[in-house]
């Protein structure tokens, strides 16, 4: 039987988009479906920490130095990712100085370089650290920016021609018997580069062999095929600062808790997090205590937290899983560990795999084992390159720094944009048109925008992973319509209008968990300039009744001039 | 030894100007104190009065039948559809030819940037030629570096809209224009000071070289509308050049933050608070007040006896007989929260909220926030009201986006309310003067 495709990857997170980049290199023919925009599940809702290990260094350390690993691998592949902060552990004087002596030893043991500061040092790296904090280790702890990495990885995996699908959720597994062949899909709804066929429309999709690496998800498209898989999906809150308060990655050096961890990321720094099972990961509770947590507990490590901006907050659900029998109380003693779920081996049922469990810092290595699996299983023999092979964008960033000229931009412009783009920026930036900043607030061009749009279509936030337009201060309210605008003319009036409202209300959707000092002011001024100026909320463009315009002033076009002086 | 004037005004937006203006005309001495740049960098400059009632109906060809109805506490409530008629008729007086569209009670209909429209009751007279019920046919012209505005969009979102005429629009580049990120106020002074520029048809002055670039474009339109980039000082005579050079009539459309009808309207205020004598200082914050003597006996409301202000470090004391608050809303920051409690900063009057700060907001964002209604509730005197709905003090009253009780985004009533309330405020003000 004549198959679609030889491989199908469910999900597009960053195991998805992985597994899909490791197999296209090795020469298969792969279809990946998602059925939001790339990272829309957990990979977009995590706080950017790209692990050096040391977080795991106590308690488990397989984790730990895989973690190590991946690290170093990842700074080499994915260099324009990465920002290399370095992270420090810091511990107050409550903490436990025998949990302090674990974590060294254990760092040391697992080949993660790490250091020990007096408290002293460590407010010298970081000024805003408290006081009272007694000692900390240095370890190297990095922030990635996980929207880019996933894209990159699609990006490549699209140029050794893999089918990524966007916006295309899985209805049904086919199975025939004991053999799972493929998927049903739904094509989306609404702006977006969504697929070649009609929003609404279905399709089905065959293939040799099917990868399940829908993380929280998996269980519920096990389902669809009666397998059981027990995934523990565990919310977390990031909350979000208008400023960098520290430039290292902060985390509290004791074992385990809420609201232990800060991560600089680009113009922000995140604080991190929650850990909660819950029952549904697309359905639960966004709780006050949990932002009050982050900003009340994270302040004893940097009183200033107290005192800051935040933007927004969002949460994300962890794809735990445990094999059955271990029946862990806590989510948090749950294992960060990836498991392999051969439904062949595991259920009598072929064709398909389930990826479960995991992290974010692995999971190129997560894919390389899965991909092994699954050639393994086609008999194809070709070996993994993705740990040397760079991803796109991450190509000579030596020499790009050293011999690229500014593009017309201003400096702190042009120098986040490449930051961005890494090796694409003569690509995306070279351009005769003219290029004005389209988001002040991340320094994002015209020129960005546009190649985001080339990439994802009509889907702005699509667009907005790419660029980080809409994500600085204002949260779109200054710059989401003028991201729009860059949709026209290729999209129609309608598509713009409703691309923009999507963005503008995934904006306001993380703000109203920041709604008090400077952002509930800015909340008031967006929703002015979009309601006052732009009568957004009440625009006769999307009234159902029509509007009587000859009942309205017309300047005297009419009739008489207007009356100037009585 | 305190300055002393009769009114203090705290605030200098349009319900802070107005006030002030109102109170000079009773021949009282005046003073305006203000601290930050006035939210009007951000306005389009138009003066809506009430573009859809609280329900939501409308748009509203006329505001004033709607006025009757609105809820108590809502700012025209606590003065009356007879202030609203005074206070567009005192800023008319004010306004001059700047401003149109008293020549009827309907409101017009606005095209603004992004393509919509808006009903509003006064307009730009940069505004006039554009407005939708005319129906002329209309190009629109956008320029590549101004991202702000998508002329072609924009003119399909007005079709979208039913408007009653056919609209086009294209995008050109702007003449003399070099950097992509140019501030809008480059393009408006270099229209206003006509400077020479290169083209491709060699060396020209902007007007001229602008009137160019459009005029192949014109395809028998009678009106051309540009963002609201022409000309500062020189608005109309840049308006002027353009319309004759073109033939045609030509129009601003409203743009957002930094909007040069707004700033136009800041500078029209000002030159009225200097022209009628009132003495302005800015970049002064208020730091703290005095209370003096009560009024009607011990038990009666407290006087203010004196406010502090901040200048450079030193505190100068202010003292008037009468104090108008006019400091807006959360945008102007005249309204303050944290994570606990929202407050007025100033005089610290009572602002109801609810306790949770989860319940300050809807998740639908057009939906009705009860965050966009913050702010004091007042008699009918615009007096601020404590809890228990008794007065904060005897001598002091609100108006503007400080004031509670009403949506101005939804409603689009931001500038009738601070021209209404800051007019009654004004004129009560002076004439509580002892």
């Amino acid at each position: 039987m004549v198959r679609d495709t030889e491989v199908l990857v469910l999900g597009g997170g960053s195991t998805g988009c992985g597994i899909a980049r490791d197999l296209a290199t090795r020469g298969l023919e792969v279809t990946l479906v998602e059925r939001g925009t790339l990272t829309d599940g957990t990979t977009g809702r995590m706080h950017g920490l790209l692990h050096s290990g040391g977080r795991y260094a106590v308690s488990d350390r397989a984790s730990a130095t895989e973690c190590i690993e991946e690290n170093e691998t990842l700074r080499e592949i994915a260099g324009h990712c990465v920002e290399e902060t370095g992270g420090l552990f810091v511990k107050r004087p409550e903490d436990s100085d025998d949990y302090f002596r674990a974590k060294l030893e254990g760092c040391r043991d697992c080949g993660i370089p790490a250091r020990v500061l007096s408290g002293r040092e460590a407010r010298e790296i970081e000024p805003y650290l408290a006081e009272d904090v007694e000692r900390a280790i240095e370890v190297p702890d990095g922030a990635v920016d996980p929207f880019r990495l996933c894209v990159a990885n699609a990006v490549d995996a699209e140029a050794h021609g893999a089918r990524i699908e966007t916006h295309a959720e899985v209805i049904d597994l086919l199975r025939e018997g004991d053999d799972v062949y493929g998927v049903e899909v739904r094509h989306g709804a609404g702006p977006g580069k969504r697929s070649d066929a009609a929003a609404g429309t279905t399709e089905e999709i065959t293939a040799e062999y099917v990868v399940n690496a829908t993380g929280a998800w998996a269980g519920q498209i096990g389902s669809m095929a009666d397998l059981e898989i027990e995934v523990r999906p565990s919310k977390g809150v990031m909350t979000i600062m208008n400023v960098r308060q520290v430039d290292t990655v902060i985390n509290r050096c004791r074992p385990k808790g809420d609201a232990d961890i800060v991560v600089p990321h680009e113009t922000t720094a995140i604080l991190g997090t929650t850990d909660e099972e819950v029952a549904d990961p697309d359905d639960y509770p966004e709780e006050r205590w949990e932002v009050e947590a982050m900003i009340d507990t994270l302040s004893e490590l940097v009183p200033i937290l107290a005192e800051s901006r935040t933007i927004r907050s969002f949460w994300g659900v962890r794809p735990l899983y445990e094999p059955p029998g271990t029946d862990t109380q806590d989510p948090t003693d749950i294992t960060r560990d990836f498991f392999l779920l051969d439904h062949a081996d595991r259920d009598g049922v072929a064709g398909i795999s389930s990826i479960v469990g995991g992290k974010f810092t692995t999971y190129r290595a997560m894919a390389e084992e899965i991909a092994d699996h699954v050639c393994a299983k086609l008999g194809v023999t070709a070996s993994c390159s993705t740990a040397d092979e760079p991803l796109p964008g991450s190509e000579n960033l030596e020499r790009l720094e050293a011999g690229m000229d500014d593009f017309g931009l201003r400096s702190p412009v042009a120098r986040r944009s490449k930051q961005r783009l890494g090796s694409r920026a003569s690509e995306v930036l070279e351009t005769d048109e003219p290029n004005p900043v389209i988001c002040q607030c991340e320094g994002v061009t015209r020129a960005e925008v546009r190649d985001a749009i080339e990439g994802s279509g009509a889907d702005l936030n699509a667009v907005r992973i790419r660029t980080r337009a809409s994500m600085g201060n204002c949260q779109g309210g200054f710059c989401c319509q003028n991201v729009a605008h860059e949709l026209h003319p290729q999209y129609d009036e309608a598509t713009v209008r409703a691309a923009l409202d999507e963005l503008f209300a995934e904006r306001w959707k993380g703000q109203r968990h920041a709604l008090w000092g400077e952002q509930l002011s800015q909340a008031m001024l967006n929703y002015a300039l979009h309601a006052t100026t732009m009568n957004r909320d009440r625009d006769p463009a999307d009234a159902t009744g029509d509007v009587d315009f000859a009942a309205f002033d017309d300047g005297g076009a009419r009739g008489a001039e207007p009356r100037r002086d009585d | 030894m305190a300055i002393e004037d009769d009114v203090l005004v705290v605030g200098g937006g349009l319900a802070g100007a107005t006030a002030a203006l109102a109170a000079v005309e009773r021949d009282v001495r005046v003073r305006l104190v203000s601290h930050k740049q006035s939210t009007l960098r951000h306005a389009s400059g138009l003066i809506d009065v009430l573009g859809y009632t609280p329900a939501g109906e409308g748009p509203l060809s006329d505001p004033f039948p709607a006025l009757a109805d609105l809820p108590e506490g809502h700012p025209y409530e606590r003065v009356g559809a007879e202030a609203v008629r005074d206070a567009l008729a005192f800023f008319d007086g004010i306004a001059g030819d700047a401003y149109a569209g008293a020549h009827t009670d309907a409101n017009a209909l606005v095209p603004t940037h992004g393509g919509t429209v808006k009903p509003t009751a006064r307009y730009p007279a940069a505004t006039a030629a554009g407005l939708a019920s005319d129906d002329r046919d209309a190009l629109l012209v956008g320029f590549g570096t101004l991202p702000d505005f998508e002329a072609p969009l924009a003119a399909a979102h007005l079709e979208g809209a039913g408007v009653p005429f056919a609209a086009r629009g294209v995008t050109v580049r702007f003449p003399g224009i070099e950097r992509d990120d140019a501030k809008v106020t480059r393009y408006a002074h270099l229209l206003d000071r006509d400077e020479r520029v290169e083209t491709a048809a060699g060396e020209s002055t902007a007007r001229t070289a602008l009137a160019e670039t459009v005029r192949p474009h014109l395809e028998g339109e009678s009106r051309v509308g540009f963002p609201a980039v022409l000309g500062d000082d020189r608005a109309d005579a840049v308006r002027a050049d353009l319309a004759d050079r073109l033939g045609v009539d030509v129009f601003e459309v409203p743009m957002g933050p930094p909007s040069l009808p707004g700033l136009r309207l800041e500078d029209l205020l000002f030159d009225a608070l200097s022209d009628a004598g009132v003495r302005v200082t800015t970049g002064v914050p208020v730091v703290d007040y005095e209370t003096g003597a009560h009024g009607a006996g011990s038990s009666g409301p407290a006087r203010i006896d004196r406010v502090t202000v901040d200048r450079n470090g030193s505190e100068v004391p202010h003292s008037a007989d009468q104090y108008v608050l006019a400091t807006g809303g959360l945008v102007g920051k005249g309204v303050e929260s944290d994570r606990e409690r929202v407050s007025e900063p100033v005089f610290d009057c009572h602002v109801p909220h609810p306790a949770d700060r989860y319940d300050w907001f809807v998740d639908d964002v057009f939906g009705d926030q009860p965050y966009a209604r913050f702010g004091l509730p007042v008699d009918r005197d615009l007096r601020p009201l404590d809890a228990d709905d008794a007065l904060e003090f005897a001598n002091l009253r609100a108006a503007g986006a400080v004031l509670g009780g009403h949506d101005f985004a939804a409603e689009k009533s931001g500038s009738g309310v601070s021209l209404a309330t800051g007019y009654v405020a004004g004129r009560r003000a002076a004439e509580g003067c002892r």
